[in-house]
């Protein structure tokens, strides 16, 4: 099985300029940095989270706390995972209690992710509230899940794969819609 | 990094790659525990049954945790208040608890190949948390768990297991696991316990403390199972405690960082002087804590899929 690349659909500058957005937004319904905590999703995620931590410390010269959660212990599909996941590090910087928490993540598709990511944050403390932002939002829903900011929506069929591209881990900044052939 | 496989007999058939995934799940699980809630919902539904036919404290109660942490339902047995006294045979004892409907089953027999019996007749998958002197491998586990996580990567690093080797099936666990990981294996005790044929399980005999400690960078000292004095196997607990007893005066012979470990529960002033027990140079709570990790990574690993989906892509 073999991915092959269809359309390039944003590229570095455009990912930049869409969390840049998203962190005017976050400012603008929060009035401020007040209580915001950005947690990424691993892995992808956590970079997303970074750029718009940094974003919004150039526009407020503060920065935000940031950190990390991994949701492979609270996945709803054990007996089907497969091949054992690898497990990254969760690392909450601060106690979420009372505080907004922004979740952060690539690609929001079924909603599976997020309801994991939203326990893993429950177990840690009891936050005012969470909101999510995503790069792509791509449908398909299986859970009542919506995100609060969104890079960009792109309509896509289940056959079809989103592939979002970070320096950190792929060299290259970049969203791809593609298929996997036999 | 995947575990093929239903179940966990031993060590012996575990690959390099398998144990390192399961050190590094073990690790993942090691970190939960300093959450505000120390257990995740990833066995919820699952059931798992804690079958020990032989006492036990600390395997029973570090099972126990890592189900309750992995959010399985369990049930417990013991042997003392079952049908067994009624006669009852392993295999239709084992087939009546599977015809409940149990994922899992964690047994602790004192016959060898208990555990690899019940694998080949039930289809729930079975982890050995000791059968006689053959294996014990989450000991074995959480002992190099708790190796590595002082020593880093444990190739051509020195390992010395002192004590009664030949019944021991923590020994034979720590050998097949360490010496899969690269690691250079001695063990120590008096040749009643230590007869050479050890040699074949791939460790260095030594007889003599002093030298087997000399260049260790870790001393595992087994508990000295006092019963056996009657079996001649040692003379007096004073005569083993002056000849193999580890002590501050044998830790002054070892390289200055070498550390100590015991997979308890310990007869202090015997196997290991009371010194040494609470001293800096052990590590004897930590392999606790891990144990429980340890056995929360295999649980999680074993239950990890249908052996027929493994090799698909993940989502």
């Amino acid at each position: 099985m073999t991915f092959v690349e269809k359309t390039n659909i944003m590229n570095g500058k455009e990912v930049r300029r869409a969390m840049t957005r998203i962190a005017h937004e976050i400012l603008e319904a929060n009035k401020g940095t007040d209580d915001l905590v950005l947690l990424g999703i691993q892995r992808r995620g956590v970079p997303l989270a970074g750029m718009i931590v940094e974003a919004i410390e150039r526009v407020e010269g503060e920065k935000v706390p940031q950190g990390a959660i991994d949701i492979t212990f609270y996945r709803d599909d054990l007996s089907t995972i497969g091949p054992a996941p690898r497990i990254n590090e969760t690392n909450v910087p601060i106690d979420v209690a009372d505080k907004i928490v922004i979740l952060v993540d690539d690609v929001l598709y079924t909603g599976r992710t997020v309801r994991a990511a939203i326990d893993v944050i429950m177990d840690w403390g009891r936050p005012r509230a969470i909101r999510l932002a995503v790069l792509v939002d791509r449908g398909h829903r299986e859970l009542p899940i919506r995100p609060d900011f969104v890079g960009k929506n792109v309509p896509t069929s289940q056959r079809e794969i989103i592939k979002v591209r970070v320096t950190e881990f792929d060299g290259a900044e970049e969203v791809v819609v593609g298929e996997v052939h036999e | 990094m995947t575990l093929r496989r239903k179940d966990l007999i031993g060590l012996e058939d575990l690959s390099r790659r398998e144990i390192l995934s399961i050190l590094d799940t073990a690790e993942a699980f090691r970190s939960v525990f300093d959450r505000p809630v120390r257990s995740v919902p990833i066995m919820r539904g699952k059931t798992v049954v804690n079958l020990f036919f032989e006492p036990s404290t600390r395997t029973r109660i570090s099972f126990e945790l890592a189900e309750k942490r992995l959010s399985a339902d369990i049930v417990n047995f013991s042997a003392s208040s079952s049908s067994l006294k009624k006669g009852e045979t392993l295999r239709d004892t084992a087939q009546n608890i599977e015809a409940m409907k149990v994922d899992m089953i964690v047994m602790r027999h004192s016959s060898p190949g208990a555990a690899a019996y019940l694998a080949n007749v039930l289809d729930a998958s079975v982890i050995n948390a000791g059968d006689g002197a053959h294996e014990h491998p989450t000991q074995g586990l959480l002992d190099i768990m708790t190796m590595r996580q002082r020593l880093g990567n444990l190739e051509g690093k020195k390992v010395t297991i002192i004590g009664d080797i030949s019944h021991s099936r923590v020994a034979r666990s720590n050998i097949y696991g360490l010496t899969t990981l690269g690691a250079e294996v001695t063990v120590c005790g008096p040749p009643t316990m230590v007869p050479g044929a050890m040699a074949k399980l791939g460790a260095r005999v030594e007889h003599d403390l002093k030298s087997a400690v000399a260049d260790a960078d870790v001393l595992n000292i087994l508990r000295i199972q006092l019963e056996r004095q009657s079996q001649m196997v040692f003379p007096s607990n004073r005569e083993y405690s002056l000849l193999f007893g580890v002590t501050e005066d044998v830790l002054r012979q070892t390289k200055p960082d070498c550390f100590v470990m015991h997979p308890g529960p310990m007869n202090r002033d015997v196997e290991i002087s009371s010194e040494v027990a609470d001293g800096p140079r052990q590590v004897i709570l930590d392999q606790v804590t891990n144990g429980v990790a340890a056995r929360m990574a295999v649980i999680y690993l074993l239950s990890g899929g249908d052996p027929g989906q493994l090799g698909a892509p993940a989502a």
